[in-house]
């Protein structure tokens, strides 16, 4: 099916990319052929065939309810591009 | 892209038999030390491979230290004497994780992944991180900042992806095995295109705790080795369930070693049509139909079958690994860790622009992808969809093991390319992958043993794929197909 | 033209587990920032999620004291948005396959009783918390991100504020009650966002809602809906339409915001969590958490109301209080009647807890202990205000009511004989008194009674000594 640009342009902000509009172009153009390829799949009749989640029959994967040793602040904090003594530090959302 | 000329005008091979077998160094412990000397001094001799992101000299030594102790101690260790690499996309304490990417370029990892520990616990030694297609994105090593991984068969060819560093450590006999991912085929494609054993696991077999996610329902850490008996001792060692990975297998690993030999019954041994189409080149078919000819003469069984949803596979591979990835690498924002934009100045930007320079070409595209399948309007005719024929692959590959035990089909079907020859069509590097991903999207474990090679010398892999949980009998097919390609009866 | 207000709650309550929902960092309030926290709760590469047993048991006692039904299987979800405080920037949660749907809960208020219905309960993840500063900037803390939370979601049921505050009380009560949460709104262990459009009275069809977060209080939410009321009224008076978007509370100037956001409407892309496996809950597993359930306030209340006939205010406390009920059902069953044993507890229990400002939980005596003194006054041992005596010495030094009165010699007199001298002896020391009773002055029978309870240190039974002493007085 074709992708628009406006597609692209919604999905990269849906994605937090910063695309330029030559890379919008270029973008949109390929995914528009890889959606052509992907669009054979509605070839396969799937009618009541239920989703797979999982490939494992696993369920109930539950731990009990006992506390381990966390991170130190540093440790936590450590690989932080800005920060405080005591918090990650970002740029204010603008309101 | 000029190839590098190494160092002296020998053939490679030359280089190659250097490094001791793991059990000569396990006799002799104090050459761990040295051997472990020799892997650094040759990783970095052979860096114009580009087969490592970060060398653990100090690590290593520590570990060298802690192993000879344990061996003077009695300490059982079954993994004394390997050296291992690990791809860098798998966390260890303390080390860069870099995934090839500059967005953690400069990150450290503060924990270690399960299957690394266990490898470690049990004696083996970490030399270093290997070289990997960003956040393993791709099928030839190629993108990555670090510069493209080279195959030492031929070093102006690609080595496969994404794992292609940590399959070149061992093709290129720096190390005796290494860790990579396997997603697609991330694994076996590589080890296919440069000549040595890979595994993929059945899903849920090694624990992913510690593996940075590309496509969740279909990632598993995988292994290469020079023989099919290595892959079985490193997975040994390393499968079991992880009570930190939620979708780890309850299945205990696979039995001790002294029952593992070549398989002694004979098999069913199932060729699937599908995987016999055109775009196989024909060395690669001669090479692989020869094989199977060797085999039945051997005492198995040789059965048609046909899979057919296989054409599908592509593209239920590509909506469900890049839907699962696009919502995964949501958490490189550069808030908590990793690189921030410096153009940032307010919050959108943070984000925007430091995932805009921060991730390369590829993998903005497969998040965009993943984001447009899963976003509304789009989510049943592209996500609900996928799933329910990757449910059909399913089952395609369920009534074929109530025929057969294992399938034979050709890895890969061309062998290495060009560097840079696929890059400006993302849909022909996908294709690569046509023979692989189906595995991954049933969860089922397959493993890629190198059969010979090309009129060209580039090595040819046979893809052995079997039910759930059935590593040990694949990887015993693999050595019997070792000593028939080696001429050596078994 | 009169409207009619048309509310939905979604009421987030943090569950009282040791550990987050996902990960065993601890689950605790007010600790320095950022010190909770781990490779899983905070996002980083490789980590991954493993459900919390006591997340799933916590929120099947919820699930059931709501009335609503558990599903046999459930799944999570992946909620993806971009947020400071949402650090693998999806929120696992549960979409379209949620732990448990229907319900109900009755409120009751001037307008009768009226039952809410509940759409669905379901489990998800706690985020961190974000804090705006002064300079431009926001700072974020994580030690909340990965706290287990249930979401509560109501049908459009309720028609006022004070249903909805009312039902919110209910709720908050009945979760304490099942020590599932704490109730605690200024905390933000229970948040509650409303769903709230109008219409004219009469229609049928629902208008275009809006969602007003940040209400950290009952009163806030009563506040919020009445102002979000009269803006939606003025809007349609004047002939616009009112359009879906999320509105802020904000406390200070008890005013309506609207939130800000750049972008459109949140698609969500929800699609299933691929590192949790499903839930399945077996129908023998959902009758153990049954079982597993107290009574019930409401159950409590009715049958405190109509079968041990207590009166009003005992009725609340001893219903709406978990350990206040069960500790006056634990002296039922020790055989103390049971409006003694409610006058007891609204008396001397009452005041010993506020005096030492401690909850019935950390209360020192054991329901034996009060309920051996509580007996030992139906038996006339002693009287009621030696009871109250002992009572104090038994919560300041721990012997038990036994103990006291046997030390102190304090079991009444009871004795007939013993009385008679005592009687006969006040009357004998006090000539005037008894003469001035005898030519009319009748009112001294009370100093003759005090005069007697001193000379029995307190001990007399007091029915006992009254008649006698009329017996003595009446006699000429």
């Amino acid at each position: 099916m074709p992708v628009t640009k406006e597609d692209i342009r919604r999905t990269a902000h849906l994605a937090r990319l910063h695309l330029s509009e030559a890379e919008l172009d270029s973008m949109t153009e390929t995914l528009s052929r890889v959606f052509d390829d992907i669009d054979q799949l509605h070839e396969v009749d799937t009618e009541g065939v239920q989703p797979l989640h999982h490939v494992l029959d696993l369920r109930n994967v539950l731990e009990e309810d006992i506390p381990r040793p966390c991170f130190t602040r540093e440790e936590a904090l450590g690989n932080a591009p800005d920060r405080t003594e005591e918090f990650f530090r970002l740029p204010r959302v603008v309101n | 892209m000029s190839s590098p000329i190494p160092k002296q005008n020998l053939p490679w091979w030359l280089y190659l038999k250097m490094l001791p077998s793991p059990k000569n160094l396990r006799n002799h412990p104090d050459l761990i030390l040295e051997a472990v000397e020799q892997a650094l001094v040759r990783a970095r001799d052979l860096e114009s491979l580009h087969a490592f992101v970060t060398l653990l000299d100090e690590r290593a030594h520590r570990q060298t230290a802690a192993v000879r102790d344990g061996l003077r101690r009695g300490e059982p260790l079954p993994l004394a004497g390997w050296l291992l690499a690990v791809k860098d996309n798998i966390a260890i304490q303390d080390v860069r994780l870099t995934c090839a990417s500059k967005i953690l370029e400069n990150f450290t990892s503060r924990f270690t992944a399960t299957a690394v520990e266990r490898l470690e616990a049990a004696g083996a030694i970490v030399i270093g991180k290997t070289n990997l297609d960003e956040f393993a994105m791709g099928s030839s090593s190629e993108n990555t900042i670090f510069g493209a991984v080279r195959n030492p068969v031929a070093p102006d060819r690609v080595a496969g992806g994404s794992s292609g560093g940590s399959a070149v450590a061992v093709a290129a006999d720096i190390v005796h095995g290494s860790l990579g991912s396997d997603t697609g085929g991330s694994v076996r494609l590589p080890a296919s295109f440069c000549g040595v054993c890979g595994l993929k696991p059945t899903y849920g077999r090694v624990s992913r705790y510690g593996l940075v996610a590309y496509g969740s329902s279909l990632d598993q850490i995988g292994a290469f080795a020079h023989t099919s008996q290595g892959l079985f001792d490193l997975l040994r060692v390393m499968a079991g369930r992880d009570a930190r990975d939620s979708s780890s297998a309850h299945e205990p690993p696979p039995d001790s070693r002294n029952q593992f030999s070549a398989i002694k019954h004979s098999l069913r041994i199932g060729i699937p049509e599908e995987y016999y189409a055109h775009g196989l080149s024909a060395d690669v078919e001669t090479a692989v139909r020869s094989m199977i000819s060797k085999l039945e003469r051997h005492g198995h069984s040789i059965v048609s079958v046909s899979l057919p949803h296989t054409k599908y596979a592509i593209p239920v591979y590509y909506i469900l690994a890049t839907a699962e990835a696009s919502s995964h690498l949501a958490r490189f924002d550069g808030a908590r860790y990793g690189f921030r934009s410096e153009q940032a100045t307010e919050l959108t930007d943070v984000y925007e622009l430091t995932r805009g320079e921060g991730f390369g070409l590829e993998v903005q595209r497969r998040i965009m992808m993943g984001t447009f399948v899963l976003s509304a309007g789009y989510f049943d005719a592209y996500y609900r969809k996928a799933q329910q024929v990757r449910r059909r692959l399913l089952e395609d590959f369920s009534r074929a093991f109530s025929k057969v035990d294992v399938l034979l089909t050709p890895t890969s079907p061309t062998t290495t390319f060009r560097l840079g020859e696929k890059l400006d069509d993302p849909l022909t590097m996908y294709l690569s992958d046509v023979l692989t991903v189906p595995a991954n999207l049933a969860g089922i474990p397959a493993l890629s043993v190198p059969i010979g090679n090309d009129s060209q010398g580039l090595p040819i892999g046979l893809q052995i794929i079997g039910p759930h949980f059935a590593e040990t009998m694949i990887l015993q097919l693999g050595t019997e197909v070792e000593g028939l390609r080696d001429g050596v009866s078994s | 033209m009169t409207y009619e207000l048309v509310i939905g709650l979604e009421i987030h309550a943090q569950l009282l587990t040791d550990t987050k929902a996902f990960c065993r960092c601890p689950n605790r309030y007010g600790e320095p920032p950022n010190t909770l926290t781990c490779p899983t709760c905070l996002g980083m590469p490789g980590a991954l999620p493993v459900l919390n047993r006591n997340v799933v048991e916590q929120s099947a006692l919820l699930a059931l004291a709501l009335n609503a039904t558990i599903h046999p299987h459930s799944k999570f979800d992946r909620k993806n948005y971009f947020y400071p405080d949402l650090p693998k920037g999806y929120q696992i949660s549960q979409f379209d396959e949620p732990f448990s749907s229907g319900g109900w809960q009755d409120v009751e208020g001037e307008w009768g009783m009226k039952r809410i219905r509940i759409t669905r309960a379901h489990i998800e993840e706690d985020a961190g918390k974000s804090l705006h500063q002064d300079d431009g900037s926001t700072v974020v803390d994580m030690n909340r991100c990965g706290v287990p939370l249930v979401e509560i979601v109501t049908e459009p049921d309720f028609r006022s504020e004070s249903e909805a505050a009312a039902f919110i009380t209910a709720v908050r009560e009945l979760l304490r009650y099942i020590r599932v949460c704490d109730g605690n709104m200024e905390r933000g262990s229970l948040r509650c966002d409303v769903n709230i459009s109008v219409r004219p009275l009469g229609q049928t069809a629902l208008n275009e809602r809006t969602e007003i977060k940040n209400l950290n209080s009952i009163r806030a939410v009563e506040r919020g809906i009445l102002c979000e009321r009269e803006r939606q009224i003025r809007i349609y008076e004047s002939g616009g339409q009112v359009i879906r978007e999320t509105l802020l509370w904000d406390e200070a100037t008890e005013e309506i915001r609207p939130m800000r956001r750049k972008e459109g409407a949140d698609d969500y892309r929800y699609f299933p969590e691929p590192d949790l496996v499903e839930l399945t809950v077996s129908p023998e597993e959902i009758e153990r958490y049954r079982d597993g359930l107290p009574e019930l306030p409401n159950v409590r209340r009715k049958r405190y109301r109509e079968q041990l006939h207590l009166h009003e205010e005992a009725v609340a406390v001893l219903s709406g209080d978990r350990e206040q009920g069960d500790y006056f059902e634990a002296l039922l069953r020790l055989g103390v009647d049971a409006r003694t044993a409610a006058g007891w507890m609204q008396g001397e229990v009452r005041r010993a807890l506020t005096s030492e400002n401690r909850d019935m939980a950390d209360f020192p005596l054991a329901p034996s202990a009060l309920a051996e003194l509580i007996q030992a006054v139906e038996r006339s041992t002693i009287s009621i205000s030696v009871a109250k005596d002992v009572f104090r010495k038994m919560l300041t030094d721990g012997r038990s009511a036994r103990a006291i009165i046997e030390a102190e010699n304090l079991s009444q007199v009871s004795d007939e004989s013993e009385l008679r001298l005592i009687v006969e002896r006040v009357l004998a020391e006090n000539p005037d008194e008894l003469a001035k009773y005898k030519s009319g002055k009748r009112n001294l029978m009370s100093f003759f009674m005090g005069q007697a309870m001193k000379a029995t240190r307190g001990r007399a039974n007091p029915n006992r000594l009254a008649e006698l002493l009329q017996e003595l007085l009446d006699t000429p």
